[in-house]
């Protein structure tokens, strides 16, 4: 069965001649069906570009890339769309909602771009909701929502158009303990239950435990791709003096 | 699709009101504009279209009604002996002055026309008849000129070149031109205020036998009388509209000031717009980022500017229908005909959508990666 995520020696440089810059520099990486893959490392180090290349949002300088088994780098501008609205969620740090859509209406744009309207869209953004434990808030605006809830719309849309593939950048960022842990749950249900590939950007250790993967980038490359489990890595963050975890704030 | 479009549009209240307020603005003065134009065009041949007849007689190249020069009126008998000429009046229109029973002097312009013909005669009376224009002295003029001419009604008097006139006959809304008003006499009397010779007219109405070829009459007649040209009714209308709206300036500077509210009202919409897009540029890249195309994205643009522009045109021809309602109380003379107010609408959706092309062009070079910063 082909791989969700397939990337081989994909480079990306930002500028030319003396002011170009290597952000990322020949990383191969693949990503499994049903399996959360957590992308660590300092500001800086390409998790940015990288997720954006999955996401085939950006164009890598050379290297291929391939979104369940598609080669991608070899179609044009106009194809990309329907790469991304047919294979990949995204879940964002801000959560991107449209703050004059109610929730209900939010994750029934990401249906109207597949072409799903009326009394039958409405139905399934419902249930997407429902999903996530908002179907009361369907008639909500963003503005009246915490940042967990945002973050859980956030997570409904990403998922109504039924992608194979969730790229989450720093999706609990903003958010408090709980409502971070929430998100991340329901992360690791997509990709435990549902087979997804899951991809999440993340600072933060204390969602180490939710991850089946770590892989850590380190000046546009890959430093380590660990797929001991992740909580071994709590445990082993936890452990150092400077983390959240150690210091029992989560 | 959810209704980003709507919601973006009446999200900001006050830029709302700032973009309809520029479209409304542009509807207003392109219909007051338009509207003018049209009253002016209207006006300058309001007489030769009202005329009945099928041929103008005119002096050797004169090139509108106002600019006549008197001919022999012996031509009135070469155009009755040709076959095909049903009936053929002489016909004055020429400048003069009237004096007010406070001494004042206007200028007017006399319009001579025997009161049995069927062709030249006043319209839209609303006092008086045609007839009574047979007696001597009497005159018809508009009841919008009742204070220039210092007149109040039927019955009134004044003196026309130093000939005493009474008033038998009033109209409603034959506008001039010039500022100097209309008086409708019968022919003999004309001669007189006009101060032409008997044997003298400004021009020759003629009408054609049903059935006849116009252009072979008209080619006919112009070959028997020399001296003179020979017009089709249309063909007057159009020389004479030309001249005042054209030569002058006066239609070019209405149209220039309609192009102006054109434009006006495209910048207000397009940097309204473009600033809507601009505070919502995050959510244009989320959508590209989701996987919506370009065209997507453009739609839900246009769809505001269009909305825009349905708002704001019924706002504005609103305001136009009244500023049209009052204007014909006073002395501008604005026709907003049907063609005008659709094709308005047209024109607003057009100005509207050609405005979000700014916003359309800045949302196509959105990086979607944009949406991964902070």
């Amino acid at each position: 069965m082909q791989k969700p995520i397939a990337v081989r020696e994909v480079t990306r440089i930002y500028g030319e001649g003396a002011t170009a810059f290597r952000a990322l520099d020949t990383v191969n990486l693949e990503v499994e069906r049903g399996e959360v893959m957590l992308l660590m490392g300092p500001s800086g180090s390409g998790k940015t570009t990288l997720i954006s290349i999955l996401g085939c949002i950006l164009r890598p300088t050379s290297g291929s890339v391939k979104i369940l088994g598609q080669e991608v780098t070899s179609l044009n501008e106009k194809q990309l769309p329907k790469v991304r609205l047919e294979n990949i969620g995204f879940i964002f740090q801000g959560f991107n909602l449209f703050p004059t859509l109610t929730a209900g209406e939010n994750v029934e744009l990401a249906l109207d771009l597949k072409g799903q309207r009326g009394p039958v869209a409405k139905l399934r953004a419902k249930g997407f909701l429902e999903q996530v434990g908002l179907g009361a808030k369907y008639d909500s605006f963003p503005a009246d929502l915490s940042g967990g809830e945002k973050q859980r719309v956030a997570i409904a849309r990403a998922v109504a158009t039924e992608p194979q593939v969730i790229l989450a950048d720093e999706p609990t960022a903003a958010l408090d303990s709980h409502s971070g842990r929430a998100v991340m749950e329901m992360l690791r249900e997509m990709a435990h239950r549902n087979g997804r590939a899951v991809v999440v950007v993340t600072h933060d250790n204390r969602v180490l435990e939710y991850g089946d993967r770590v892989v850590r980038i380190e000046d546009g490359r890959i430093s380590s791709d660990s797929v001991e489990t992740a909580a071994a890595g709590a445990r082993a963050a936890a452990s150092h003096p400077s983390s959240v975890i150690g210091q029992g704030l989560y | 699709m959810p209704p980003l479009a709507e919601r973006n549009l009446f999200h900001d209240r006050v830029r709302l009101a700032v973009t309809l307020t520029g479209v409304v603005f542009a509807v207003v003065l392109i219909v007051v504009q338009l509207g003018l134009y049209v009253g002016f065009s209207r006006t300058t041949t309001a007489v030769v279209d009202h005329s009945h007849a099928d041929l103008w007689v005119v002096s050797k190249n004169v090139p509108y009604i106002e600019q006549g020069i008197p001919f022999s009126e012996r031509k009135l008998y070469t155009v009755r002996a040709t076959p095909g000429v049903a009936e053929a009046e002489k016909y004055i229109v020429r400048f003069s002055r009237w004096k007010r029973t406070d001494g004042q002097e206007e200028s007017v312009q006399i319009v001579g026309v025997n009161p049995e013909s069927t062709m030249g005669q006043p319209w839209d009376i609303v006092a008086g008849r045609r007839e009574d224009l047979k007696v001597d002295d009497s005159v018809s003029v508009d009841r919008i000129y009742f204070k220039k001419l210092g007149v109040s009604g039927v019955g009134d008097t004044a003196e026309i070149s130093g000939h005493r006139t009474r008033v038998v006959g009033l109209t409603q809304g034959i506008r001039t031109f010039t500022t100097s008003p209309y008086v409708f006499t019968n022919y003999r009397n004309a001669l007189d205020y006009a101060n032409l010779r008997d044997d003298q007219t400004m021009f020759i109405l003629i009408k054609a036998e049903p059935g006849v070829n116009l252009k072979d009459l008209q080619q006919h007649l112009q070959a028997k009388l020399d001296g003179v040209d020979v017009l089709t009714r249309q063909q007057f209308s159009d020389m004479t509209r030309h001249y005042w709206m054209f030569t002058t300036g006066a239609g070019m500077a209405v149209l220039m000031a309609a192009v102006l509210g054109l434009l006006v009202g495209m910048v207000v919409v397009a940097q309204t717009i473009y600033s809507s897009t601009m505070d919502h540029l995050r959510e244009f890249g989320t959508l590209k980022a989701m996987g919506a195309t370009n065209s997507y994205i453009y739609r839900v643009i246009m769809r505001q500017a269009v909305i825009a522009a349905l708002i704001g045109y019924v706002l504005g021809i609103s305001l136009s229908i009244l500023v049209v309602h009052e204007s014909g109380k006073g002395g501008a003379n604005i026709i907003l005909p049907w063609q005008l107010g659709v094709g308005m609408l047209g024109l607003t959706v057009a100005m509207c959508v050609a405005a979000a092309f700014v916003s359309i062009n800045k949302v196509t070079k959105i990086d979607p990666a944009m949406v991964f910063k902070q």
